[in-house]
């Protein structure tokens, strides 16, 4: 199947080529990377069969990356944002599962490349970190041992000791008090927090070019979690990694992130650099996410307003602008938001956005949001995120 | 892991004491508190027509006039030390370890047991050797292509290997392998150390029908062990490390979804030991199966409590390596 084979002829066409290209319409079968970035994902479309129906997991995502720097894509559960990760690491369930379109990692395209290949790739030049690091290590391997044999599998020529004092070293580097002690200790004896510096020191032990981590922190105390985002952090500065950091709160994301994508119902709602993305977002979705998370710069009578409804079936995707069922602002465009599929486009250079709202009403809607005033009106028309044109 | 395995020591010899109380409370003192009396008690160990004579001297030999707990102590001391049963002329002596004394044999129920040991023995660890290696290997093939003709075809087997009973499978095995095309005729057990090619030929046949039987349920086990297990996060974190799929299955997967299995596999072998009775049953060899239908066909109390703690010593024993090696495969038990 082509990249461009679109049966519902709806997509929103990705973001594409922030670094200076324009988000022309036209140039969406590629022949080869177009950014020249580490990592450049165009068009991406993940579907899988199952007994309901096809799963349209993620349909037509775009995005570009380059080494030591961080993307942030945030979205509820079902938006498709792990589907795309997993695809990238080539680790989606095989069989039931179709790819389509293009993902370049330093130039080497990824998509229908042979998976004995893609497997050399995996561990070596990309890694992955998991949302919960305790079922994620192996319950009956030694840590060290774990360690090292994501080592001496990428380095066959490199011996047990070696692949053992780079160990040692990863889990230095990584906070553990006393490494060549806690080497030889089993994942249950760790605490949540320590689990998931183990796995992150496994992710980089071979130096990746690429790391993702799938909601680092959503399985860990409130007050570790800071601290393994710091780690991320220090750790992309001093290795250079490229990072993917997959989460379904924005706080996570605020800080580390270059760049911001939002996913909704396996399509890029807005994506562009973390600043603008925060500053002036231009998707109801993303505000109804801003608007839902508390802030302590706010005054605590602030009301948190929650989106309304909950994410579609991605077998059955509503027509029209998947978000419209729960947009509270449906009503300022009319029926155009059942029936036309926005296209991300620019707004201003490298952040674009998939709505039909005018830029007027987005910044006078924003600004009215921002302030705390959630219009009533508004929020009368969409009752239980059924829209009542 | 050393504080573990006393642990468990202590716990299993423990366990042991416990059951013979039950046992011998079951022969000897329910049947008191059921109105029973020593006289009728006595007579039940002695042939058909007992004279008056007969049974009190019982009585005596049984030191049913003892306190009950004189009793209980006189038959574990009688295990580890030997012990006398009855007085004066009465008296008869049953060498350690004293199971207790075949009234209606006249001879102690240890060596009759012993004797019949190596059959059971032989049956039950050659079986099970086939049916871990068979069960396993049919379970994994299949959990990994789940949904192929070879799946349902190792599962539409197993099903038949769960359902059909040994007496009925082994009928026809012998039927076909002894009588029509006499491969392996004239069935019987001959002792390993005697002509080891004997041994092991003719007990083929009954070491195939027994493991039919388990390796099908294995089958049924290991598939959904190793399907659960691969579909674990840390199976997702192997493969992405960039392992071969050989590696994540067979080291991984594998490793993981065996574990539970060896539990159930000590609680099958400790059974089987104490006497795979259908199976010997059909192919007439003279294990501890054979030994228990004889003693309660006979009602003979004594051997009935020799064999049942016996089996019982197995059943612990079993477990008790099940429950080591356990902790050494998964380290989290360990402590």
């Amino acid at each position: 199947m082509a990249g461009d084979d679109d049966i519902l002829g709806t997509s929103a066409r990705g973001a594409r080529g922030r670094r200076g290209r324009t988000a022309a319409e036209g140039s969406v079968v590629a022949s080869g990377p177009q950014s020249g970035a580490m990592l450049e994902v165009q068009d991406l479309r993940v579907r899988f069969q199952t007994d309901d129906g096809l799963v349209r997991a993620v349909d037509g995502v775009s995005f570009a990356l380059d080494r030591g720097q961080t993307l942030g894509i945030v979205g509820e559960s079902g938006s498709g944002k792990s589907v795309t990760s997993l695809a990238i690491m080539g680790l989606h369930r095989g069989g039931s599962t179709t790819i389509d379109g293009r993902i370049w990692l330093s130039g080497e395209e990824l998509v229908g490349a042979n998976p004995a290949r893609v497997r050399e790739l995996r561990g070596a030049k990309m890694a992955m970190i998991f949302q919960d690091p305790l079922s994620s290590l192996h319950p009956y391997f030694k840590v060290g041992d774990q360690i090292v044999e994501a080592y001496r599998i990428h380095h066959p020529k490199d011996s047990k000791r070696q692949a053992r004092q780079r160990a040692i070293d990863m889990l230095g580097r990584v906070g553990i008090p006393q490494p060549a002690v806690r080497l030889d200790d089993y994942p249950h004896q760790f605490s949540g927090g320590m689990r998931q510096r183990v796995m992150i020191a496994m992710a980089l032990v071979n130096d990746p070019e690429l790391l993702i981590a799938d909601e680092p922190t959503t399985a860990l105390d409130v007050t570790v979690q800071a601290q393994i985002l710091d780690l991320i952090s220090s750790l992309q500065a001093e290795f250079g990694s490229a990072v993917i950091i997959i989460t379904h709160d924005l706080g996570v994301v605020a800080e580390l992130s270059d760049d911001i994508l939002v996913m909704y119902a396996g399509r890029a709602a807005e994506y562009g650099p973390a600043v603008g993305v925060f500053n002036r977002p231009e998707h109801p979705y993303t505000w109804g996410l801003m608007a839902s998370m508390p802030r302590m710069d706010r005054e605590l009578t602030t009301r948190l307003v929650p989106i309304p409804g909950t994410p579609p079936s991605l077998i059955r995707v509503p027509p029209g602008c998947p978000f419209h069922p729960r947009c509270r602002y449906s009503g300022l465009v009319g029926e155009r938001c059942k029936t036309e599929v926005p296209v991300l486009h620019e707004a201003t250079a490298g952040h674009a956005s998939a709505c039909h709202l005018t830029a007027a009403q987005k910044a006078r809607e924003w600004s009215e949001l921002s302030a705390g005033n959630v219009r009533d009106e508004v929020r009368e028309t969409v009752p239980q995120g059924e829209v009542e044109a | 892991m050393t504080s573990f395995i006393i642990r468990r020591l202590f716990a299993a010899v423990l366990l042991l004491i416990l059951v013979s109380m039950v046992i011998f409370a079951i022969f000897f003192l329910l049947p008191k508190l059921g109105g029973q009396t020593n006289y009728g008690l006595a007579t039940q160990y002695v042939g058909r027509n007992p004279t008056r004579e007969a049974v009190l001297q019982m009585e005596d030999q049984l030191g049913l006039n003892k306190p009950v707990y004189q009793q209980y102590w006189d038959y574990l001391r009688a295990i580890v030390a030997g012990g006398y049963f009855g007085t004066g002329s009465n008296r008869v002596y049953c060498p350690p370890p004293c199971f207790g004394y075949s009234f209606k044999n006249q001879q102690p129920v240890w060596p009759q047991m012993v004797s019949d040991i190596p059959v059971t023995l032989s049956l039950a660890i050659g079986a099970s050797v086939l049916w871990l290696v068979g069960g396993v290997t049919i379970g994994v093939i299949s959990a990994l292509k789940r949904g192929t003709i070879i799946d349902r075809l190792s599962m539409t087997i197993a099903l038949f290997g769960v359902s059909l009973p040994i007496f009925f499978t082994g009928l026809i095995a012998l039927e076909l392998f002894s009588y029509r095309w006499p491969i392996f005729p004239n069935v019987q057990f001959v002792p390993f150390t005697e002509n080891p090619y004997l041994w092991a030929k003719n007990l083929v046949l009954p070491w195939l029908v027994l493991a039919f039987l388990y390796a099908a349920l294995y089958a049924r086990l290991t598939r959904a062990g190793m399907l659960e297990t691969m579909s674990e996060d840390y199976i997702r974190t192997a493969r992405a490390k960039g392992l071969s799929e050989r590696t994540v299955i067979f080291k991984h997967g594998l490793r993981s979804a065996l574990t539970p299995i060896l539990t159930i596999f000590g609680l099958d072998i400790g059974l089987l030991l104490g006497g795979a009775i259908i199976t010997e049953y059909t192919f007439s060899l003279h294990g501890l199966g054979l030994f228990t239908i004889e003693a309660v066909q006979n009602q003979d109390f004594p051997e009935i409590m020799g064999v049942t703690m016996l089996a019982t010593f197995f059943v612990i024993i079993a477990n008790l390596v099940v429950d080591i090696l356990y902790a050494v495969l998964d380290p989290r038990v360990r402590y």
